[in-house]
């Protein structure tokens, strides 16, 4: 890791005139240590933002769900509210990493991690670290993405923004100018040859809010590791709809680590809409899904993975 | 606001109960710190990215991982390490159950895993094996003793009830 200079911020107020391109908040650390440690960025200052108090809450009122950005994974998932009203981001917190990094990793970092693909961690000066060439796209490419949408096939690492995404969640963006509110389905763009990044947070902004409006009836996160225990997502599916009368309703189907960012499948989302969904139909809404769908020499399992994620979520979603 | 570095700056750390001082830079981790400042080798440097568990310790009762960690943002916390489990000269309840349950081969990843054993149990007492298993995914162990570790955290629950 390079020096730094280390600066200690006690509210939101004081972290925004410290931002610029040299400089890097710092929340749980458990993407921005391993990024540093990397030599992939390298702040000439580091601003603490995690004795922050006012950044740090979770607020269920009339209009939804209000949660501060230092919010961790383990708070989210533990939240008796969430857990009840808006399972698939309770889910999502708690399949996105091991305990300990749960205990440290907050809601606002998570949706900033960088790509977990191996030649961007490893010593490649690979496209998406501003290089000519995506590696990946060509070599080994087993964990990488199946939906094509830049130069790079990196998929976005992270679980609660695709739960965030079904959930329609915006984000509170604060800057020099002042805030912004964002959809999560806007934030979440993949990278271009101007900003090489997984999301478009300038580096004077800070996220200090998600919300989340009243949730659905139900809401659901599948997530398939290659391992029992804790794992990047090999695919992820997070399904919430309204269910009365046996029929669903506002269905939203959100695919996870099948991309640079997480996916809404609209043709999926119309063809169940208003449907009772039998079995047959959510068979159906997974191909239709994953219709544009493209496997990379190494992933064709991720295909029929993430078909079948599709179609048990949308099962799980009618059983209730 | 309280500015560190890029220099070493004094601070001082409460590591197993007791006070230590100690000049580091704000890149030091407190894995380095306490390994290589204070001589307190019970945590491992293992795979320095967060992914393995060995460097597991306790900050305000909370387990994490100290390669993550940096020392200047420890001041004011108790650090607990494997060192500060035994009292006088007594296994803690966890250690005693690792060791009648055969839950370690080479013993490397060891002390992350009973602290990890340790935030675990403080939270949720009486676990099931289900509960043990995922709260222990964040420690690998290369030996595979994996079986004895889940016994272990078992039998340490057994032992010391549920807590009031």
């Amino acid at each position: 890791m390079q020096p730094f200079i280390h600066i200690d911020v006690a509210n939101s107020e004081e972290v925004i005139p410290l931002l610029d391109a040299r400089s890097r908040p710092l929340a749980g650390g458990t993407d921005m240590l391993p990024l540093m440690k990397e030599g992939i960025v390298a702040p000439e200052r580091l601003i603490n933002i995690k004795r922050a108090g006012d950044l740090r809450y979770i607020r269920a009122d009339e209009d939804g769900l209000h949660i501060g950005a230092l919010t961790t994974l383990d708070e989210l998932d533990r939240h008796p509210d969430v857990r009840r009203d808006y399972t698939t981001l309770a889910q999502a917190a708690a399949e996105a990493a091991s305990p300990q990094l749960r205990n440290m990793a907050t809601l606002g970092g998570n949706l900033l991690q960088q790509a977990r693909c191996w030649y961007y961690r490893g010593d490649f000066h690979c496209w998406l670290k501003g290089g000519e060439l995506c590696h990946a796209r060509d070599g080994r490419n087993e964990y990488h993405a199946i939906f094509d949408q830049s130069p790079c096939v990196a998929v976005y690492p992270s679980d609660p923004p695709a739960a965030l995404m079904a959930l329609e969640a915006n984000l509170r963006i604060v800057g020099p100018q002042g805030a912004r509110l964002v959809p999560v389905a806007e934030f979440l763009q993949p990278p271009s040859a101007e900003r090489r990044t997984l999301h478009t947070l300038a580096p004077n902004e800070l996220i200090v809010e998600v919300h989340v409006p009243k949730g659905p009836s139900g809401s659901v996160y599948l997530k398939a590791m290659d391992r029992a225990t804790w794992a990047y997502a090999l695919a992820s599916v997070a399904v919430a709809a309204n269910i009365r009368d046996g029929r669903a309703h506002n269905v939203r189907i959100v695919l996870g680590a099948v991309s640079n960012r997480p996916i809404r499948a609209l043709a999926a989302e119309e063809l169940v809409e208003g449907q009772l969904i039998t079995p047959e139909l959510a068979r159906r809404a997974g191909e239709t899904a994953l219709a544009a769908a493209r496997a990379l020499e190494h992933n064709h399992y991720k295909l029929p993975l993430t078909r079948n994620l599709v179609a048990q979520a949308l099962r799980d979603i009618m059983a209730g | 606001m309280i500015e560190h570095g890029p220099h070493k700056t004094a601070i001082t750390l409460e590591v197993n109960g007791l006070p230590q001082f100690v000049d580091v830079e704000p890149r030091r981790t407190l894995l380095d710190t306490l390994r290589i400042d204070l001589g307190l080798t019970g945590a491992k440097l293992v795979c320095n990215m967060g992914n393995c568990g060995a460097c597991t310790v306790l900050v305000d009762g909370v387990a994490v991982y100290s390669c993550l960690t940096l020392a200047v943002e420890c001041e004011g916390k108790a650090i607990t390490t494997i060192e500060g489990l035994a009292q006088d000269g007594v296994l803690h309840p966890l250690q005693q159950a690792f060791v009648q349950h055969d839950a370690l081969q080479c013993g490397f990843c060891t002390p992350g895993q009973v602290l990890a054993a340790h935030a675990l149990l403080a939270r949720n007492p009486q676990p099931t094996e289900a509960e043990v298993v995922a709260g222990m995914a964040g420690n690998l162990c290369r030996c595979g003793a994996y079986r004895g570790i889940i016994e272990a955290v078992l039998s340490a629950a057994q032992q010391t009830g549920p807590q009031q």
